[in-house]
């Protein structure tokens, strides 16, 4: 049995974080309840006030608008994942969303939601930071822009400010000979190990890599000697081979209950050579 | 602190619940299993993992299965939820579970409503679909009886059955129907 709470239903972002600034540790941002009604079902956080940021209009919309697709933080995995304008521009964004939890948790779960709660196994955090994506935080006072990769401060940890609303995950269109692939291995529901790659080739050679590595540690977060290991070389091979090794072995790794450091660094490896080949593919195919 | 003070405020929501309009007064804590199976008498929901994982609480709000034991009785306000009770119609059984029967796709039971609501909403998106389809929609959805084949024998026939009209998707709440319980 829930301990007893009280649901706050803010119609603007401003009234949203007005309430946040008021209850302080009080509250807790409420969208798809996924996450934080399991906290506080196994009584692992409570929070008096629930603060539905559902209530507030426009914050569900997916729109492909001036070269930019916009998923609005409530949007749940559900409809990134049958959405023609993420499914159109940022096909990968839309494909991971497909493979968040059961479907169940997909239908109440959110895009927002699973980014702020940063669960270290998170499936869309490690694609949106090897993609580069931005999230648009919003308080009363205005709203900043943060890059992914700039999101994710530990486990469970991120740069929004009690009393900031993720409003939005801002994607742009991979540029021309630019691939993206994710590749993960799972246990369990939430995956084991996970490697997002974004690679552009150009004139047969490696103009840009991102390779992100996520759930084996506390944030998904870049391998820049793995990236380093692909600059300006053709994508084959042992070239592709070396890069992954290289990310298994310098991968920021946690050992759990169910798994050793030793063998998530293995599948790090294996992870990362899949998907560093789709992403090749891919981009040879991009134009 | 008086923030911190327990709030007691009960809230009245409207919902309709296979095809029945219901009005209540509930906490804004009450999950939705437990509005269903303590407040109306509809136990065909089960819990079970109790943490989203399993199925067994399926149920179709606005026709999209969620797990009733994390979702709020909040959540299901002004919306549409369809429980298994809600799938006879006029005393008979919904063609799916027309089909489950006649499959064996029921072992132990337990599994059963989640399942057959879960098919449900796979068959309103595609009505006649493959042994391939059904394993991708029913995958999150666990049994630890049938070992699944006659499950998805079942949900197959049905699909098939209803697309070439010998069996109709009456139920679903389309039309009215009184649920056992008492609201």
């Amino acid at each position: 049995m829930l301990r007893p709470f009280e649901i706050h239903e803010p119609a603007t972002v401003a009234e949203a974080s007005r309430l946040l600034a008021r209850l302080g540790e009080q509250a807790a941002v409420y969208a798809g309840g996924t996450e934080l009604l399991l906290l506080m079902k196994e009584g692992l956080a409570h929070f008096p006030h629930l603060v539905n940021i559902k209530t507030i209009g426009g914050l569900d919309a997916i729109a492909f608008e001036d070269g930019v697709l916009r998923l609005g933080a409530v949007a749940t995995h559900r409809e990134i994942e049958t959405s023609p304008a993420a499914r159109q521009h940022a096909p990968l964004v839309a494909r991971v969303a497909s493979q968040v939890g059961n479907l169940r948790v997909r239908a109440a779960g959110t895009i927002g939601g699973n980014l702020c709660f940063a669960e270290p196994h998170s499936d869309p955090a490690a694609v949106l930071v090897a993609w580069d994506a931005t999230l648009v935080l919003a308080r009363a006072g205005g709203e900043r822009c943060v890059p992914a990769a700039g999101f994710f401060l530990g486990m469970l940890q991120t740069a929004r400010e009690p009393d900031e609303i993720l409003t939005a995950v801002e994607v742009r269109p991979l540029p021309p000979g630019t691939g993206a692939a994710y590749h993960r291995f799972a246990l369990h529901e939430r995956p084991t190990a996970a490697v997002a790659a974004v690679v552009t080739v150009r004139d047969g050679a490696v103009a840009a890599a991102r390779v992100v590595v996520g759930s084996v540690g506390p944030v998904p977060v870049r391998v820049p000697e793995a990236e380093d290991a692909l600059a300006g070389r053709r994508p084959e091979g042992e070239v592709l081979r070396a890069a992954a090794e290289v990310a298994g072995r310098r991968a920021d790794v946690l050992e759990d209950m169910f798994t050793s450091t030793e063998y998530k660094r293995h599948l790090v490896s294996l992870l990362a050579a899949r998907a560093l080949h789709d992403a090749v593919s891919a981009a040879r195919t991009a134009h | 602190m008086e923030i911190d003070r327990p709030p007691q405020a009960r809230l009245r929501i409207g919902l309709t619940v296979n095809g029945r309009p219901v009005e209540a007064g509930i906490e804004p804590r009450e999950l939705l299993l437990d509005f269903l199976r303590n407040r109306l008498g509809l136990t065909g929901a089960k819990r079970s993992c109790d943490v989203q994982v399993c199925g067994a609480c399926t149920v179709l709000v606005d026709d999209v299965p969620v797990s009733a034991c994390c979702t709020l009785a909040y959540e299901a306000r002004g919306r549409r939820v369809l429980t298994i009770e809600g799938l006879a119609r006029d005393g008979r059984l919904h063609p799916l579970q027309d089909a489950f029967i006649e499959h064996a796709a029921v072992q132990c039971g337990f599994c059963t409503p989640g399942m057959i609501l879960t098919a449900l909403a796979l068959l309103r998106e595609v009505p006649a679909p493959t042994p391939v389809q059904v394993k991708a929609h029913m995958k999150d959805t666990l049994c630890r009886c049938t070992g699944y084949w006659k499950i998805i024998d079942a949900v197959v026939d049905a699909g098939r059955r209803m697309q070439a009209g010998e069996a109709p998707d009456a139920g679903g709440g389309a039309r009215e129907v009184a649920p056992r319980g008492k609201p």
